[in-house]
């Protein structure tokens, strides 16, 4: 995590007890709605039935566990990596732009980004169903000659979820872009570098904390989501979130449900440690307007 | 415009089309008269939202969301405001810990904290009621507002408070009378923020919804999951406009704030 450079203490220094006061309230709102249940969902998992490892021994001795955990990587890595290559010129040509153009493309990005994950969801249904506008689409250009079957299938979970997830990507990549002085391109263009290389040897490793940040956010969301594989996915080709609620809501299965949180929430705790330094979340959070 | 930008506009443009292309599609769906879902629409009529507004459950799931929302965004204000303060007035030490507690709940997954919630609800009987999903919203929530809110209180000049302690105010009335008007348009566009978030939320909505009591996203994911009915594209257009709303609002209060930082720097 980041020092405390962002959060400067300064001035008159508080007594302990208004600090303690004014403190407490989050304090008690993190333990009570997040760190107690979760703590107490994990105990479960190793505690029931008897103090045991064997919820975690069948997520990965279990094949068809094991399939759901690995296809829930691969599409996630999938849908990074899409978004990536997507958001990449984006937020090139964001930063690189003034005035119409810059407003244009920042309210394209932002829009989606407020609005509901739902309705991005409902749309991707009707525009991928049987009678729907792709389905049209290809049949018009003589692709294929009947209807092809495009919603409930991994294909429909990683285009929208791409599409969900993009300006995730998008928008740190473009904070690292703008915190690039200016005199740096013209430098490497007095030095004789063309516009690729200085793009190549200049921009992007400057730009790499922003491109990593907004990769491993994408892929760590992608990992744990919910509501758009389970209402475009294929029931046959689960991801992680989608078996967990079955398991607690079909099966009852708790001990199990929870290990499988306790697998997810083990990865994703890893991979955000190791990545803490490039992470700026309050730059993620507070640019957000 | 020489091959290699129009290279890039071109595509870039190309991304913005995918990007708007399913909310361009789903929105007029909401004007057409056909009770199936096709494009391009067919014919004219405001029913569909008509529907919407007069059907009893859609109509008590949306009052449902909209307290939530409210309670969470003053919850997070006050509490995060609070607790912005004293950190950047104090409590420096407790600045890893603090972080660590606020960006816990975005960065474990939605799916985990609501099957923890879901777990910890039932057994305390907080199930499907509004101060359980209160306090559910405003963790998730909480980051938002709180970094909104440091960015504004970081740039306060400590001296503006305590040339007013030294004439005589208290501490609060210093923070109320000289800070507060300074960082509001911060904690308003916060406040916003997690308002929307809590509104929009649909993955813990999902698992905390007693039997009567769901917020709208839950109704939202029952319909698309059973029959998809152009009722969807009619709250699309009113999220849409509520989501246009809430930016431009953000946009002002960005405004405000700047215009403040000026002021305050003469």
């Amino acid at each position: 995590m980041k020092g405390p450079g962002f959060f400067e203490a300064d001035g008159r220094q508080m007594s302990k007890g208004a600090i303690l006061l004014l403190m407490g309230p989050f304090f008690l709102l993190v333990f009570v709605a997040f760190l107690y249940p979760l703590g107490n969902l994990l105990s479960i998992s190793v505690l029931e039935p008897t103090p045991t490892l064997a919820n975690y021994e069948r997520v990965f001795d279990n094949p068809i566990y094991a399939t759901v955990l690995l296809r829930t990587f691969r599409i996630a890595l999938l849908v990074s990596i899409l978004s990536l290559v997507l958001s990449l010129p984006v937020a090139v040509l964001m930063a690189n732009s003034r005035g119409p153009k810059a407003v244009l493309i920042t309210a394209c990005i932002l829009l989606p980004f407020w609005s509901s994950v739902l309705v991005r969801t409902a749309a991707w249904a009707i525009l991928l169903q049987r009678n729907g506008m792709v389905n049209g689409f290809l049949q018009a250009i003589g692709l294929t000659s009947e209807p092809l079957r495009l919603l409930y299938t991994q294909g429909a979970v990683v285009v929208a979820m791409t599409h969900v997830l993009m300006p995730f990507m998008v928008l740190p990549i473009y904070g690292a872009l703008r915190n690039i002085p200016p005199a740096y391109n013209r430098a490497a263009a007095i030095c004789g570098a063309g516009p690729l290389r200085t793009f190549w040897e200049v921009t992007l490793p400057l730009a790499m904390p922003g491109i990593i940040g907004g990769f491993i956010l994408v892929f760590l969301t992608a990992l744990g989501y919910f509501i758009t594989p389970s209402l475009l996915g294929s029931p046959q080709e689960m991801m992680i979130a989608t078996l967990i609620s079955q398991q607690m809501r079909e099966n009852l299965d708790w001990p199990f449900a929870a290990a499988l949180v306790g697998v997810l929430t083990l990865i994703v705790t890893v991979i955000t440690l190791i990545f803490s330094k490039v992470f700026q979340f309050d730059r993620m959070m507070g640019g957000r307007a | 415009m020489n091959p290699r930008s129009l290279l890039l506009h071109a595509y870039v443009y190309a991304v913005l089309v995918f990007i708007l292309l399913p909310i361009l599609v789903i929105l007029p769906m909401a004007f057409s008269e056909t009770t199936y879902l096709t494009f391009p629409p067919q014919g004219l009529t405001l029913s569909w939202f008509g529907d919407f507004f007069t059907d009893s459950r859609w109509m008590a799931s949306t009052w449902f969301s909209v307290k939530i929302a409210v309670l969470t965004a003053i919850t997070t204000a006050v509490v995060g405001t609070m607790a912005t303060y004293a950190l950047v007035r104090g409590a420096n030490a407790m600045g890893t810990l603090f972080q660590a507690f606020l960006i816990g709940p975005i960065v474990v997954p939605h799916i985990a904290l609501a099957v923890a919630l879901y777990l910890f609800f039932q057994n305390a009987g907080l199930s499907g009621t509004t101060l359980g999903y209160v306090l559910a919203h405003s963790v998730i929530a909480m980051p938002f507002t709180v970094f909104t809110v440091a960015a504004a209180l970081t740039s306060v000049d400590p001296a503006l408070e305590d040339a007013a302690m030294s004439c005589g105010a208290s501490r609060f009335n210093a923070f109320r009378l000289v800070t507060l008007p300074i960082i509001l348009p911060n904690v308003i566009s916060g406040a916003l923020f997690a308002f929307i978030i809590s509104f929009d939320e649909p993955v813990i909505a999902f698992f905390l919804a007693g039997i009567r009591d769901k917020t709208l996203p839950r109704m939202m994911f029952d319909d698309i999951e059973q029959n998809l009915t152009p009722i969807i594209p009619a709250i699309a257009v009113l999220l849409t406009l509520l989501s246009i709303l809430v930016l431009l609002a953000a946009a002002v209060l960005k405004h405000m704030a700047d215009r403040n930082k000026g002021a305050e720097g003469q």
